[in-house]
């Protein structure tokens, strides 16, 4: 039993070595996060690596954890399902649409499209241009126009890298970039 | 010769042993009475389906008539355990459809189930009468047809919480004309409608219909129309309660309900608008057993309900009940036995609820049969604990999900070490223990060295050092099962008492320091334990000293199991071979 007297010098801790305070309980919180990645689906992985980054300087927000509190999905799943029902029950998502160089904006139900290709096509037709064709790791090539959006964090963001049902909640606006500030989304890095 | 009974008086004396404890007791008296037993064993319980193999448990109980199964371990609740990972219902059905011919009664929680299986349960046992799938996935509604339609004697068909891949309501249709023989049906995890003059008329020709338990996709008027021909049920989950308030409406279904004058146990209430649950009021005085925690009704509302429910033993409900709530409950509902607050708002960023621990002292002081608590407060006490453990130390069931992590005693600032230890000592027969909050090494010193009784106990977020699972470990006389997440302990305690760990039946552990090195080593000196490393990486692609991200080590008499994914990896207790996963698709 004395071996276990010593303990604490062996003792393993998240913090930095001389940190002995609470908050660095906050840092244990962010660190047992990332070994849970692979139990995340893509969609909330994606949004913990997005939202983590936007919160570098603020500590975790604590519906990050996986699995806590534990409560199951499937209750979870009841009660957030019947609250987005009453909120979206007979309102559609409308979102307004801004493109370089065109001088009034419009407004598109994004709950009327199934996909990003019914969105892509439902933009061209309004806006009469095109998108070119969409490469995961490059982005649009072959326009001089990238549809992008601005999402919850306020940050502009390529349109067709996320998730459709995601992009749906996130996105709080669309904009077509034009020209040489399109540059650096629409042709790789 | 010896004072030996002979085996008829044995079995005589044995048929009135129900209790499996019991009988795995007489069971290693002599072999004799091993063989006794055996061949009278009706009810078979396999706590973990990877302990044993099917085709020994067939072999040993041939009378089996029920057999109750679970699979995944119980974070996988929580999503802690990745999808895949096992929990395969069809070896054991399999095995019994050609051994058990007889079973009668399958009942089955965190499994995965497939159409398969449940066709094959239908075509291989004539006298099948009960299926209980809880926590279950991997069938879809047609698997539920097959057996509705085929299962001549169905008494019990029950889906509780299960995940389905649902085709359309059309299964309820398949139960023949000629069915009268259902008392429990529980269809309320599935979406889809069912036509309800199909229901209607299954209800009608079933008189021994005691318990019903509807979706959300039956509405108001349906519910209406099945009470009616049923007014002799003992237990009802209603489907939805959202519709136009009409008056008419109101009363007809406040005249059904007067007319359940046996009715005991009510849930379901999804969308309960306030204005309907006056309706309710009739039945309110026979209740025991009530769950609101799908129910977004609020205070006034919710008290006016409970205030009628003298006879409640049991109450589900959310947090939306708040502090003024349950001291109405304490004063009002003095049978109360199981109280279970859940968060209306599990994402916490609305958590803005007048709820702490303020309530559930109420309810331990007002309600003295109270021995079953499951509560979920942002924040606690130690002060609140002690009140908690001396006025009801009958406690069985005590778990506290401190939502906050690491949250200490908010008003001193301390842990809730000697909150836990008031509890871990006070209620000398509790069962089933999950603790929260900011905990040091020394809260588990308390547990460890009181909670003689603790069978399962459950972690999180707490300790400060391999001192807490030392003293877990090395104390807890009783315990089965242990499953924590996110604690800062390593290998030594672990190896240290790797013998403890084939009297558990399980323990689980993720997000904790625990290495590959010692996964290694842990199963190589312990043949009877199946040591498995859920990770998504393989161990060989990292030092032996780094993390894995989780551990599930549990004991078995069937060796490493052949079913394992991918990112389950099994070490072969010979040391020379190493890591394998046996993965058999």
């Amino acid at each position: 039993m004395d071996e276990f007297v010593n303990l604490k010098e062996t003792e393993l801790r998240l913090g930095l070595p001389g940190t002995d305070n609470v908050c660095e309980a906050k840092e244990r919180v962010s660190c047992c996060n990332n070994n849970n990645k692979r139990v995340l689906s893509t969609d909330t992985e994606k949004e913990i690596e997005s939202s983590s980054r936007k919160t570098e300087t603020s500590p975790p927000r604590k519906a990050q954890i996986v699995g806590w509190p534990p409560v199951r999905s499937y209750r979870k799943n009841n009660i957030q399902s019947k609250k987005n029902e009453s909120e979206h029950e007979g309102q559609g998502i409308y979102v307004k649409v801004s493109m370089d160089g065109a001088p009034y904006l419009r407004k598109i139900d994004l709950s009327c499209y199934k996909g990003y290709s019914e969105l892509l096509k439902a933009l061209e037709v309004m806006f009469k241009f095109s998108v070119g064709e969409y490469f995961e790791r490059d982005g649009y090539k072959g326009s001089d126009f990238v549809p992008t959006y601005e999402d919850k964090d306020g940050d502009w963001m390529l349109i067709g890298d996320v998730p459709w049902e995601m992009f749906i909640c996130t996105c709080k606006r669309l904009r077509i970039m034009k020209g040489s500030e399109a540059k650096g989304l629409g042709c790789g890095v | 010769m010896g004072l030996r009974l002979p085996s008829k008086v044995l079995e005589h004396i044995l048929s009135f042993i129900d209790s499996n404890e019991d009988r795995n007791s007489v069971s290693l008296v002599c072999k004799s009475w091993f063989e006794t037993e055996r061949k009278t064993r009706k009810r078979v319980f396999v706590g973990n389906c990877y302990a044993v193999s099917p085709a020994a448990v067939a072999k040993r109980f041939p009378e089996m008539r029920s057999l109750t199964l679970k699979g995944k371990p119980h974070f996988a609740d929580y999503n802690l355990v990745p999808d895949g990972w096992g929990g395969y219902a069809w070896p054991w059905i399999e095995a019994m459809a050609a051994k058990c011919p007889s079973l009668e009664e399958i009942r089955l929680k965190r499994m995965v189930v497939t159409d398969e299986c449940l066709e094959k349960i239908a075509a291989s046992f004539k006298d099948f009468e009960v299926l209980v799938l809880t926590s279950c996935e991997g069938f879809s509604t047609d698997g539920i047809a097959a057996i509705a339609a085929t299962c001549r004697n169905l008494r019990v068909l029950e889906l509780r919480e299960c995940i389905v891949e649902d085709l359309g309501g059309d299964w309820l249709s398949y139960f023949p004309e000629t069915s009268t023989s259902l008392v429990s049906l529980d269809f309320s995890c599935l979406d889809s409608e069912v036509k309800i003059s199909d229901l209607e008329r299954l209800v009608s020709r079933s008189p021994n219909l005691k318990s019903l338990k509807l979706n959300p996709a039956v509405t108001l008027d349906g519910l209406v129309s099945l009470l009616r021909r049923a007014p002799q049920l003992t237990e009802l989950g209603t489907g939805s309660f959202a519709a136009q308030l009409k008056p008419e409406a109101f009363s007809k279904l406040s005249e059904a309900f007067s007319n359940c004058k046996q009715l005991q146990s009510l849930s379901g209430l999804w969308d309960v608008l306030p204005e309907y649950l006056p309706a309710l009021y009739s039945v309110c005085p026979g209740l025991t057993s009530l769950n609101l925690s799908y129910a977004t009704v609020r205070m006034p509302d919710l008290v006016e309900l409970l205030r009628r429910c003298s006879k409640l033993q049991k109450l589900w409900v959310m947090d939306l009940i708040e502090d003024k709530g349950l001291e109405a409950v304490a004063s009002y509902c003095k049978e109360l036995q199981e109280l279970r607050v859940f968060p209306s708002a599990p994402d916490l960023d609305e958590a803005n609820i007048p709820l702490t621990e303020q309530g559930l002292v109420f309810v331990s002081k007002g309600c003295r049969k109270l021995e079953s608590v499951l509560y979920f407060c942002v924040q606690f006490t130690n002060a609140a604990l002690l009140t908690i453990a001396r006025k009801r130390p009958n406690l069985k069931c005590f778990r506290l999900c401190v939502i906050e992590p690491f949250a200490p005693d908010y008003k001193t600032n301390e842990p809730l070490d000697k909150g836990f230890k008031a509890i871990a000592e006070g209620c000398k027969d509790l069962r089933r223990l999950s603790v929260s909050g900011l905990l040091s090494d020394k809260a588990f010193k308390y547990i460890g060295k009181h909670a003689k009784k603790v069978r399962m106990l459950s972690i999180a977020f707490a300790g400060d050092s391999d001192l807490m699972l030392h003293h877990l470990l090395s104390g807890c006389e009783s315990l089965k099962k242990l499953e924590i997440r996110d604690c800062p302990f390593g290998d030594t305690a672990l190896l240290e008492h790797a013998a403890k760990l084939e009297t558990m039946r399980s323990l689980w552990m993720s997000s904790c320091f625990v290495s590959f090195g010692a996964c290694k080593i842990l199963s190589q000196k312990m043949p009877r334990l199946n040591v498995e490393v859920i990770d998504e990486h393989p161990p060989e692609t990292r030092p032996e000293s780094s993390p894995v991200e989780r551990i599930y080590i549990y004991r078995t008499v069937a060796g490493p199991r052949m079913d394992t994914p991918e990112f389950v990896w099994t070490i072969h207790k010979n040391p020379e071979i190493g890591v394998s996963h046996l993965a058999i698709k």
